[in-house]
């Protein structure tokens, strides 16, 4: 029996010969031993699945990979390139292109964090700072927690009902189109719902920051807010920064709660108040619908767009959280 | 005190005021949706909206027992496939720190936890559901198993990594074998973590819908056959939710109470078994 | 001439390109204790953890040379049988946090499997608590879990886990280096005791401890067998220079 076991490839020789091993006289060793040779094919079998399931998870991102890829195929070689600037999107004429929906991701995308960032980072210097512990601490971590849980289907039931009438009546006062859905409302969802990415990451940030570094700035007379300002956000802004990174991954591919209040319109949106598509809403309304090849494909070619974007930022705000934390 | 140090106090003094006035501005929508939920959920909830199913348009009544059905099947056969791979793969990763296999691996856990839910619904259509040729609550299981795997493979893996390399010393030194050093020592000294990892993960995928859109589909029927279309309760609320009828918004208020619920439920759990198991060594 | 139980032959060990135990020769008679001393670093731990083929569980690690059981090469046996015969006992006391003490004491026939009645199983447990000198103060909390033990009390519990297998050779590295000095004292006594059953290889940088508990002292300095001697004769009429030094304390 030939066997690798216990770190293959460490020893010079792993061959198993245990002939002399078995006259052991004692009852119980020889049961022990006997139970043994059982277990040392379990366990060379228990080591290859642990590999095959580590090997499942790569093969499964690069499946998913090839088949946004595959699938988006069709659109990119009848529509080309210019599919991402074409500003039409017309299934019944068959024309496409996908500005309108890339430009409505990212107005509401970057609204929302605009709108979010003040409130994550006062949570996060609240709970990295002012009160890392006490009544209200857990109670801010709790609702920060909360509104993580909240399903994005809820979120925008809720934004449909409620939302949706408050910014009709204010679009009413300003003199614009009184719509009620569209991008503004989008964003004022999404930004509720990214809240707790930066303002988590950000807590861990502030509390990482050495205290003899803060106790050097009191100690010469500064005060809270200065050692905040000039020793704090200084420190922690890389980490910071990653936190909206990871806030802005979450914005970009939320679907539901985005679907349900933007409006769902192909046109390109003409301010902030008017309702538009994103890349994710648009594939969700029109992906069971979509009866031509030309059209799946173009709606699959956004998924992979959206694929890679989200990737690569998510990926940028890892590396930067790993590059901080192992400072 | 000089008025420039009054003048520095003050400002430290208006920084702090205005900073825990934007977090405790967090506390409003999340009140204001829950209040919501629960004012315009709790009236809606009665027996026989557990019980039955819904009701065809312009019909008062009917419940919500064929989404609680197909909610419950579809996240149990989604941690059913997700639960042994994510932590057998996050025992891997821990075991092997440096490996090439284990570098990809990470990676890809990485860009799973990044990838936008809507996008695995669509491969997960080209994987099953065009295929068999018919939506099928098993794709929607898939789709959320794919969700779930990289919160409990980085669950075990962190949970893995804090014990100490003596335990394993200690129990290969008595001629343990490695599978059973893995399964009977490692594993349940690291119980807690997993299991809070897992619950994480069932409470993060009980509300997805953008999965389910082209997977379960959704079905009005009640349907316990994991090959064809089945409902769930946040399928059912985006289609009630959007669509232009009182009696439908009415299910759907009451299908958003009790989603919200069990999505809480799930996290207390989650806390508490974490605060329970948290092993000293 | 005694009968002799582990026996190398020009053993080497390395830690990738980084050679820590050279060329050893040694052979270890059957019931003795044998302690193993030198400065830190300077290859006895790595020497021991080789005789029951731990040192290949870190990676990178590999080793040359010919490491006998009762003439048989342990690199020929497969590392369970290997280490089913030959116990080991660790610098800080590790007992399974997740079993009783009592489980801790069968966890080697717990955890591998093997089903034994009560009676088997509670006479086992006894055996080797007396042994381990546990027995009068854990027979009245044996379903407590281990970790409340004081550490010289985890300590002796690990000794007895590790005799509960019988094993014909007992490995221990530094086992008192985490104790306090009343714990060392009724560690160090158990020591004596277990001679009588068992070969004991000591591992300790403790030069008074050599001495007290030791039939036979291994000098090891930076990767190389110095000396190998009985005990009294290396402490006092050492051969060679290097050993003198070291016991002298002139390098440390």
């Amino acid at each position: 029996m030939e066997t690798t076991v216990n770190n293959p490839g460490a020893t010079r020789r792993d061959k198993l010969r245990v002939t002399s091993s078995l006259q052991t006289p004692d009852k119980v060793n020889v049961r022990r031993l006997r139970r043994s040779y059982r277990q040392i094919r379990t366990e060379n079998a228990f080591r290859k699945t642990l590999i095959i399931m580590a090997l499942a998870i790569f093969v499964l991102v690069v499946g998913i990979m090839i088949t946004l890829i595959v699938q988006s195929i069709p659109s990119m070689k009848l529509l080309g390139v210019k599919y991402l600037w074409g500003k039409v999107w017309d299934p019944v004429q068959d024309i496409y292109g996908a500005y309108p929906f890339l430009l409505g991701t990212l107005l509401t995308s970057f609204l929302a964090l605009i709108i979010s960032v003040p409130f994550s980072f006062a949570v996060a210097i609240v709970l990295g700072e002012y009160y890392p512990r006490g009544w209200f601490s857990n109670l801010l971590k709790n609702v920060v927690e909360l509104i993580a849980a909240i399903p994005s289907v809820i979120y925008g039931f809720w934004g449909l009902f409620v939302l949706v009438p408050i910014v009709r009546n204010f679009e009413l006062k300003i003199g614009v189109q009184p719509m009620g859905v569209g991008i503004f409302t989008s964003s004022v969802i999404l930004s509720i719902m990214v809240i707790p990415y930066a303002a988590s990451m950000g807590r861990e940030m502030i509390r990482m920051v050495p205290s003899p570094l803060k106790e050097g700035a009191y100690s010469l007379g500064a005060t809270r807010w200065e050692v905040i300002r000039s020793i704090i956000m200084p420190y922690t802004k890389s980490g910071l920064f990653a936190g909206v990174l990871l806030s802005l991954g979450r914005a970009l591919g939320e679907t539901m709660a985005v679907t349900m209040v933007i409006g769902n319109t192909s046109l390109i949106p003409k301010n902030i108040f008017s309702p538009g598509n994103t890349m994710a809403s648009v594939i969700a309304n029109e992906f069971t619908e979509a009866a031509s090849p030309v059209y799946l494909s173009a709606l699959i070619e956004l998924g992979l767009v959206l694929f890679l974007v989200t990737v690569v930022i998510n990926m940028i705000g890892k590396r930067i959280i790993k590059r901080f934390t192992n400072e | 005190m000089g008025p420039r140090i009054k003048l520095r106090i003050g400002k430290s003094t208006v920084f702090k005021t205005l900073v825990i006035l934007f977090a405790s501005a967090c506390v409003i929508p999340l009140l204001a949706i829950l209040g919501y939920i629960i004012k315009e959920g709790i009236t809606k909830i009665n027996w026989s909206f557990f019980v039955n199913v819904p009701k065809p348009v312009g019909e008062a009544g009917g419940g919500i027992a064929n989404a609680l059905v197909g909610s419950f099947i579809i996240v149990g056969v989604a941690a059913i496939m997700a639960i042994p791979v994510g932590i057998l793969s996050g025992i891997y990763l821990s075991e092997n720190k440096t490996s090439k296999l284990a570098y990809w691996s990470r990676l890809s856990v990485d860009i799973l936890q990044g990838v936008p839910s809507i996008v695995i619904g669509i491969v997960v259509y080209f994987w099953i559901v065009k295929p068999i040729g018919s939506f099928s609550a098993i794709s929607g299981s898939v789709a959320l198993a794919i969700m779930m795997l990289p919160i409990i493979v980085r669950s075990t893996e962190e949970t893995l990594k804090l014990l100490p390399d003596t335990l394993k010393e200690a129990a290969l030194a008595l001629g343990m074998p490695y599978h059973r050093m893995i399964l009977k020592v490692i594993l349940p000294c690291g119980i807690g973590g997993i299991l809070s990892g897992v619950m994480l993960s069932v409470a993060r995928i009980a509300g997805e819908t953008a999965p389910l859109l082209f997977t379960a589909f959704g079905n009005p029927y009640l349907s316990t056959n994991i090959t064809k279309p089945m409902h769930s309760l946040p399928l059912l609320i985006f289609n009630y939710a959007t669509s232009p009828y009182d009696d439908w918004h009415n299910l759907a208020w009451g299908a958003s109470l009790i989603l919200l619920l069990w999505v809480l439920l799930l996290n207390i759990i989650t806390k508490l078994t974490t605060r329970k198991w948290n092993i000293q060594l | 001439m005694e009968h002799t139980i582990v026996r190398t032959e020009k053993f080497n060990a390395y830690f990738g390109a980084n050679h820590v135990v050279k060329d050893v020769n040694i052979s270890i008679p059957k019931n003795n204790v044998v302690a193993v001393m030198g400065p830190s670093g300077c290859g006895k731990t790595t020497f021991l953890r080789c005789i029951n083929r731990m040192h290949e569980l870190i990676a990178g690690a590999t080793c040359e040379g010919e490491m006998l059981l009762n003439n048989e090469d342990v690199y020929d046996m497969h590392p369970i049988f290997v280490r089913l015969k030959i116990g080991m006992v660790f610098q800080r006391p590790n007992p399974f946090p997740n079993l009783s003490i009592y489980d801790n004491v069968i966890a080697g026939y717990k955890l591998n499997g093997i089903k034994m009645a009560k009676a088997e199983k509670d006479k086992i447990v006894e055996n080797s608590l007396s042994r381990a000198a546990l027995w009068n103060e854990v027979k009245d909390s044996l379903h407590k879990k281990g970790t409340f033990l004081s550490g010289g009390q985890q300590q002796r519990l690990c000794i007895a886990r590790a005799i509960a297998m019988e094993p014909e050779v007992l490995l221990l590295d530094e086992p008192t280096s985490a104790l306090d000095p009343i714990s060392t004292a009724s560690v160090e006594e158990l020591l004596f005791e277990l001679k009588k059953n068992y070969t004991l290889i000591i591992v300790t940088h403790n030069m008074q401890q050599a001495a007290r508990v030791s039939d036979r002292t291994a000098f090891f300095y930076l990767g190389e067998l110095v000396e190998y001697d009985d005990t009294k004769q290396m402490f006092t009429n050492p051969k060679d220079t290097r050993t003198q030094n070291y016991i002298t304390g002139r390098f440390s």
